[in-house]
């Protein structure tokens, strides 16, 4: 069927969010509509519970972004990405010396995101040299691109063959909710891909190929257990769609980029800061991913994760770019956190593997 | 002249001009309701004035709504149903967020509101019943 665009990149709308220096402005104090009633700052929160500033626990995750360009504009997307993100893409050099680091300093999975990654035209080639090197590799697929163009249907082969773990987003089990974040006729063409997943052994019993499902709330509010919502999930698609998936992460929308710009134009901010501050689970920090993940932008970039990444708030260490990666440095770096950091620390926690603790 | 519709504004029926209008009267109306959603956020309020009670009330609420023999899923969708037949807009508003972080979708949720519907039409059919038999023996 083909999908719509929901809406419009940020930076397309000439939107103020679309500055990083407000968005955190907007976080720091609120908005100018609001009741002036400021937030309790993060580090702030950490002290209370007697919790110590957040320090890195080593690299267990290089998580790349290596492109904005996606064919979807979903309407929470913290990334803002979209198809007018083609001048933002990781450059080979780059992605060389990604290689390089990874090689070197014996990373064990290499988590690949954007955008749709698989429309950057060293996906392939990278994605099969992180598999010479033994790295783990995971893909986070937004699945319609599995169906968008001729030149990627054979993408469920590709990553069978090069055992890629794919992450995929799917908000809901439901057409509506799911269309009316990620664009009318995602939800089709999202099924239609999981099917042709499923097809090659993802998601399937003693097939070693696998296939998780990322929830993300289709509105102001936080997701439920994981447990419970990883039960319905596959309950419905399989019933309606014979579709079978592993695990589903549960991941709390972030209060950054689109999903921010939704937040103020609804007037649910300061609602959805409240439920997130209220919601604070000391238990949560200790697994927090910034501990073990190193986040990597489309220029090379590094950053605590891939939050921080979409604020600009790259890692407090002396090299800041790949270029001079210095796994030495970086792990006595302090992390730096700021209000959003609230979205991982709500409920059960929330992290780009879901819940954190029960 | 002009015909009013008249709508309802939670418990007041007003006409339906005022309610789309800026109208200062609709405004201080609305400033004096009785429900105020903000309540809502309140309701660990209640164990002042009798502290042990109160405490014991909301540890037995937290048990109510863990997993058990029933999902925190469907026991939010039972929770939304009992909220529309008793009618407790607080309890309206806390399900409906309820069922949608635990997974439910509008079908879902208006799904669960006719089974209120239809237990609450039936109770006042199931008495016709009573209505026949007695029409019947008051008459010829």
């Amino acid at each position: 069927m083909g999908v719509k665009q929901r809406t419009k990149s940020l930076k397309a709308k000439k939107s103020q969010l679309s500055n990083t220096f407000y968005q955190l402005k907007v976080l720091k104090k609120g908005v100018e509509s609001g009741n002036g009633k400021g937030f309790a700052p993060f580090d702030q929160k950490l002290d209370e519970h007697n919790l110590q500033s957040l320090r890195p626990d080593g690299i267990e995750i290089f998580q790349l972004n290596i492109g904005k360009l996606c064919n979807q504009t979903c309407s929470h997307c913290h990334v803002d990405a979209g198809p007018d993100k083609g001048d933002e893409m990781m450059t080979r050099e780059d992605l060389e010396t990604c290689l390089e680091i990874i090689e070197k300093h014996k990373i064990p999975t290499v988590d690949i995101t954007g955008g749709a990654p698989e429309m950057h035209s060293e996906f392939r080639w990278f994605v099969r040299e992180c598999y010479k090197l033994g790295a783990e590799v995971m893909a986070r697929c937004n699945l319609t691109i599995i169906v968008a163009n001729k030149k990627y249907h054979d993408i469920p082969q590709f990553y069978r063959d090069h055992k890629v773990k794919v992450v995929s987003s799917l908000p809901h089990f439901s057409e509506k909710r799911t269309d009316s974040q990620r664009g009318d006729g995602v939800f089709e063409d999202s099924i239609k891909a999981l099917q042709l997943l499923n097809e090659v052994g993802y998601g399937k019993e003693d097939s070693g190929l696998t296939l998780d499902l990322v929830y993300n709330p289709t509105g102001a509010y936080l997701p439920g257990s994981q447990a419970t919502l990883e039960r319905e999930f596959k309950r419905k698609l399989k019933r309606k769609f014979d579709v079978d998936f592993n695990n589903l992460y549960a991941i709390t929308n972030q209060p950054i980029s689109r999903f921010l710009e939704y937040l103020i134009h609804t007037e649910q901010y300061e609602s959805y800061m409240e439920k997130l501050i209220n919601s604070f689970n000391p238990a949560t920090v200790e697994g927090l991913m910034c501990k073990y993940t190193l986040s990597v932008s489309w220029d090379g970039c590094i950053y605590d994760c891939d939050f921080n990444q979409m604020l600009d708030l790259k890692v407090d260490a002396p090299g800041q770019h790949i270029s001079e990666f210095d796994p030495k440095t970086l792990s006595e770096r302090k992390i730096i956190t700021g209000q959003h950091c609230y979205a991982c620390t709500a409920g059960a926690g929330s992290s780009c593997g879901g819940e954190i603790s029960e | 002249m002009k015909t009013l519709r008249w709508r309802p504004c939670n418990l007041f029926l007003i006409p339906s001009s005022y309610y789309y209008s800026k109208d200062l009267i609709i405004y201080k109306i609305m400033k004096k309701q009785y429900f105020n959603p903000d309540d809502l956020k309140k309701f660990g309020d209640i164990t002042q004035h009798q502290k042990e009670l109160g405490e014991k009330f909301f540890e037995y609420y937290g048990s109510v709504f863990k997993d058990g023999a029933l999902t925190m899923r469907e026991k939010s969708l039972i929770a939304l149903a009992v909220a529309h037949t008793i009618q407790c807009p607080y309890c309206i508003d806390a399900f409906t967020t309820g069922s949608l972080e635990n997974g439910s979708d509008e079908e879902e949720m208006m799904e669960a509101v006719h089974v209120a519907a239809a237990i609450r039409g039936g109770a006042s059919l199931v008495f016709s019943v009573q209505m026949m038999d007695h029409a019947k023996k008051m008459s010829m």
